[in-house]
């Protein structure tokens, strides 16, 4: 199987058509009429609705369910348990995601799901739901870090003992996975520092926050096949472990992508949905089952909440000789919160000769963390890049100037292992430094902060089809979500390759049954791997063009060549031939070989990383602990940015989403171990009114690997954005705030501490 | 449980339905009448996603009842304009990419829509202010806002 094109054709001088103008995107015009079809928005034909019970407890054990009062209640269709789950190990993978759908022996987090309810009416479930009655024995809980890993902490499995780490005894832990990476030697890497700055950081876990809670719609036919019907970042990777977990052939089961109301991570696993099938079995009937705004906190996904101490030494020169590091992140009740992205990532961008990394996963009675945009990277680079600028600091050097003294570029080889094509971060660096922004001096009573961040980017399994109708217009079909308008982008660079308008184009999110597998729409690996894929979707297209138009005109395939959307003789010793049009070709095909269609299935390598500096300004109500900010700008290489009004948009949401983390919000429990904060009133996310424009500045140092020289940009604008508020806070008070969220409570205490020692 | 009937008007038409006296005026629109355009983010009138206008009033209809709706006019973001004639909001939020995954935007529009009217020329602060009942978590609020302004020329030029 191929993993790249076997040439990208990318050609830096290329005169693009549609390569980087913005057209308004295919599936707008449905948004903004209300026509859109997401999670929550389709009815079937005798339908019921689903109702998840939940545990009030953060953990117990379950002695017993009984479900007999609630199944007699009229309406009510089915009830299922954890006995209607296939039996799957504890501790094992399939296992461990089988019990966090739905509680087996024991509730593990507030909100654990522990029966499913279908009925007539969402009234009759929500009824129903109070006669179910759990016997739970409540066992000691333990929520955060420091007090999961003490020597006496309540233990969530007893099975488990630290993987990756051979000189752990052999006892209970609830540490599940410990890494350590290492680049040099680190103690000779601080003995050559002239400077040497630490700090403890912590971050405590904020939710994705998309607008659209969970909604699926599962029918179970009699003949065994599931259709569901569901909004997600992963149709394929749902399909293959809904068929792990309930144990259904992957053929039998066909996931249909809806429009997607924001996931940014948080819609890369499944909740409902295998509740939803096993209830529309049961029930014999389709079952819509739709989480509410409080289910949504409870029970999917945030981040992992983190602890960490960060160590780095630089010469006198601005030159960083060493970083240390040991960090631990909160995974909720099971493994799987990537925190390996970290210690890969969190100096990554700096050519640092010696480095020494500890990071541990741990588990607590919280729900599973889901990804969001770069997994476990931006809350640990708060902590990093604070330290970049208190070093800068120290030797008075400007904060961009000391980041350009480090900055890794083409050639260099990261602590996991690559070794850099072309990349941007000087580019990135120095248009940051140029801007008008930066340029412009910080007014009396503001403060500054300067950031910036990486990330990999990603690839992966892609497949994709193209079909030419008989009037010339085309449609591709992709496996992979848009999850924020990947579709006009996609459709933007078949046209280019095709030479047609991009409106005679229109790409579809196909479902499971139609492609081969693609992954999970995430890593920023979508607009990157699909355009791969459809270019050779494209290419060969074309040449089926030039062999049925070689044959129309009796001249041999190398003597045809396709231009600007038509196929014309290669030269003028061809012969005296008019060029033909797609159309022209594709109206023709009942007399030729049938309609020209294409597939493309890739496992695409050649993601170039991206780099990104965000220059922030804030000032402190020194009264109030509130932080306005003020001013922000985003700088980042975007490789070529296909459709600019869209990267901006990814960039401008990233900014104010980090702000929402880097100030407000956070999962507050009480002493029992439940969540004290589900609803958007008291987790509050940035509002209108809480931002400022969002100033954009796109940089473009093509990735050659790919034929527009593109590389993701989803991920990389979130990286920066906790710690480039936090050292604009810094500037702005003169004391540096190392716990996130940055709340008024927490910038009081230290604007007190900062009075007292100066008083 | 008996259930209430109810008659009132949505985008310029007669609807009559039957509901539980606990159902909000967003699941009866949904799910009774189904128009999903207007779209359920939180039940507790926080993110704005449901907002409609109720007899020119904007209101969050999670808040509402569905009976409380009886002989009153409700104009949702089905009845804003079609494609062959889009609102100047929608045409602006579809030029100016004021949308990314769409689910808060019927809401948006129809908040806009409701500032408009009130005042024609809001300045960044009052539509920010305006709209902060509104979540979206994709955009970062520059291109909606930057839509809205646009959207309010052009109404004050067609004028």
């Amino acid at each position: 199987m191929a993993t790249i094109l076997e040439e990208s054709g990318f050609n830096p001088g290329a005169d693009l058509k549609i390569v980087g103008t913005n057209p308004v995107k295919h599936d707008g015009l449905d948004k903004v009429l209300g026509r859109a079809k997401f999670g929550a928005d389709v009815y079937l034909p005798g339908m019921l609705y689903g109702k998840i019970v939940r545990s009030p407890h953060a953990h117990a054990k379950i002695k017993s369910i009984d479900i007999s009062e609630a199944i007699k209640i009229p309406g009510v269709k089915a009830v299922i348990t954890a006995a209607d789950f296939p039996e799957l190990p504890q501790g094992s993978g399939w296992g461990d995601m089988s019990r966090t759908t739905i509680a087996h022996e024991k509730v593990l987090f507030d909100g654990h799901p522990v029966a499913a309810i279908a009925a007539i009416s969402e009234q009759v479930a929500k009824r129903a739901s109070k006669f179910i009655k759990v016997d739970y024995e409540v066992l000691p809980h333990v929520i955060e870090v420091e007090d999961a890993i003490a020597e006496d902490a309540p233990i969530l499995h007893e099975y488990m003992r630290t993987k990756g780490d051979e000189t752990a005894p052999d006892v209970p832990t609830n540490i599940c996975e410990k890494m350590v990476s290492k680049v040099g030697d680190i103690d000779s890497g601080f003995a050559l520092a002239d400077y040497i700055v630490e700090n403890d950081f912590d971050s405590k876990p904020m939710h994705q926050g998309y607008i659209e809670p969970q909604g699926c719609i599962a029918d179970y036919s009699q003949d065994g096949l599931v259709e569901l019907w569901t909004c997600t970042q992963a149709p394929f990777v749902y399909r293959d472990r809904l068929s792990a977990i309930l144990k259904i052939d992957a053929a039998k089961i066909n996931v249909q992508q809806s429009e997607l109301g924001g996931g940014f991570g948080g819609k890369t696993g499944f909740y409902a949905e295998p509740l939803a099938i096993l209830l529309s079995k049961k029930a014999n009937a389709p079952v819509k089952m739709t989480l509410t705004r409080t289910e949504v906190f409870r029970g999917t996904g945030p981040v992992s909440g983190t602890k960490s101490r960060i160590k780095m030494g630089c010469k006198k020169n601005g030159k960083i000789v060493a970083a240390e590091a040991e960090l631990y992140f909160q995974t909720g009740p099971y493994t799987g919160s990537m925190y390996f992205n970290a210690p890969n990532a969190m100096f990554t961008r700096y050519d640092l000769p010696n480095i020494y990394i500890e990071a541990y996963e741990v588990v607590s009675n919280r729900p599973k963390v889901n990804s969001f945009r770069a997994p476990c990277v931006p809350q640990i680079v708060f902590g990093v890049e604070g330290l970049v600028d208190d070093m800068a600091k120290k030797i008075g050097m400007d904060p961009i100037d000391f980041r350009l003294k480090n900055a890794a570029i083409e050639g260099h080889t990261t602590i996991y292992g690559d070794t850099w094509g072309p990349v941007g971060f000087v580019e990135t660096l120095e248009a940051a430094k140029a801007t008008e922004h930066y340029k412009t001096p910080v007014k009396s009573g503001e403060g500054r902060g300067v950031s910036c961040g990486f990330w990999f980017n990603r690839g992966g399994e892609t497949a994709s089809s193209m079909t030419l109708a008989p009037d010339g217009t085309v449609t591709i079909s992709t496996g992979t979500a848009d999850v924020a308008g990947s579709r006009i982008s996609i459709a933007m660079m078949a046209a280019e390759e095709l030479g047609i308008d991009v409106d005679k184009v229109r790409v579809k999110m196909a479902d499971t049954n139609s492609l081969g597998f693609n992954r999970v729409t995430a890593g920023s690996r979508t607009t990157f791997s699909v355009g791969m894929v459809v270019v050779d979707n494209a290419r060969k297209c074309i040449a089926e063009l030039c062999r049925r138009a070689a044959n129309e005109w009796g001249v041999a395939e190398e003597e045809v060549k396709f231009e600007n959307g038509e196929v014309k003789p290669a030269s003028s010793n061809v012969g005296n031939f008019i060029p033909m049009s797609i159309s022209d070709i594709t109206s023709k095909t009942t007399m030729t070989n049938g309609a020209i269609v294409s597939s493309s299935s890739m496992n695409v390598t050649g993601a170039g990383p991206g780099f990104g500096v965000h220059i922030v300004d804030v000032k402190v109500d020194e009264g109030t602990g509130r932080v306005d900010v003020l001013r922000w700008t985003v700088v980042q290489d975007a490789g070529k940015a296909i459709h600019p009004l869209q990267v901006e948009g990814q960039l401008q949401g990233a900014a104010i989403q980090g702000m929402g983390w880097a100030l407000n919000e956070e999962y507050i429990y009480t002493q029992e171990g439940k969540l004290d904060n589900p609803g958007f009133l008291d987790y509050r996310m940035p509002v209108a009114s809480d931002a400022p424009m969002i100033d954009c500045k796109i940089v473009e140092v093509p990735n050659p690997l790919h034929p527009f020289g593109l590389r993701g940009v989803g991920e990389v604008p979130v990286v920066p954005t906790m710690a480039a508020v936090g050292n604009a806070i810094t500037d702005a008070l003169g004391i540096r705030p190392t716990s996130l969220p940055m709340s008024p409570p927490k910038l009081l205490d230290l604007i007190e501490n900062r009075n007292t020692s100066s008083s | 449980m008996s259930k209430a009937h109810v008659t009132t008007t949505v985008n310029g038409d007669e609807y009559e339905f039957l509901c539980e006296p606990q159902q909000s005026l967003v699941t009866v629109l949904r799910d009774e009448l189904r128009l999903s355009g207007t779209k359920e983010g939180c039940s507790t009138g926080d993110c704005g996603a449901c907002s409609v206008m109720m007899d020119d009033r904007l209101v969050c209809s999670c808040l509402v009842l569905a009976v409380e709706t009886d002989g009153k006019h409700i104009e949702t973001i089905e009845g804003m304009g079609t494609a062959e004639d889009l609102h100047p909001l929608q045409r602006r939020f579809l030029e100016i990419n004021g949308l990314q995954c769409g689910i808060c935007t019927p809401g948006i529009l129809i908040a806009a829509k409701a500032l408009l009217k009130k005042n024609p020329n809001p300045s960044e602060t009052e539509i920010r202010f305006w709209l902060a009942g509104n979540l979206c978590r994709c955009t970062g609020y520059d291109k909606i806002i930057r839509s809205v302004q646009a959207a309010a020329e052009d109404m004050r030029k067609a004028k």
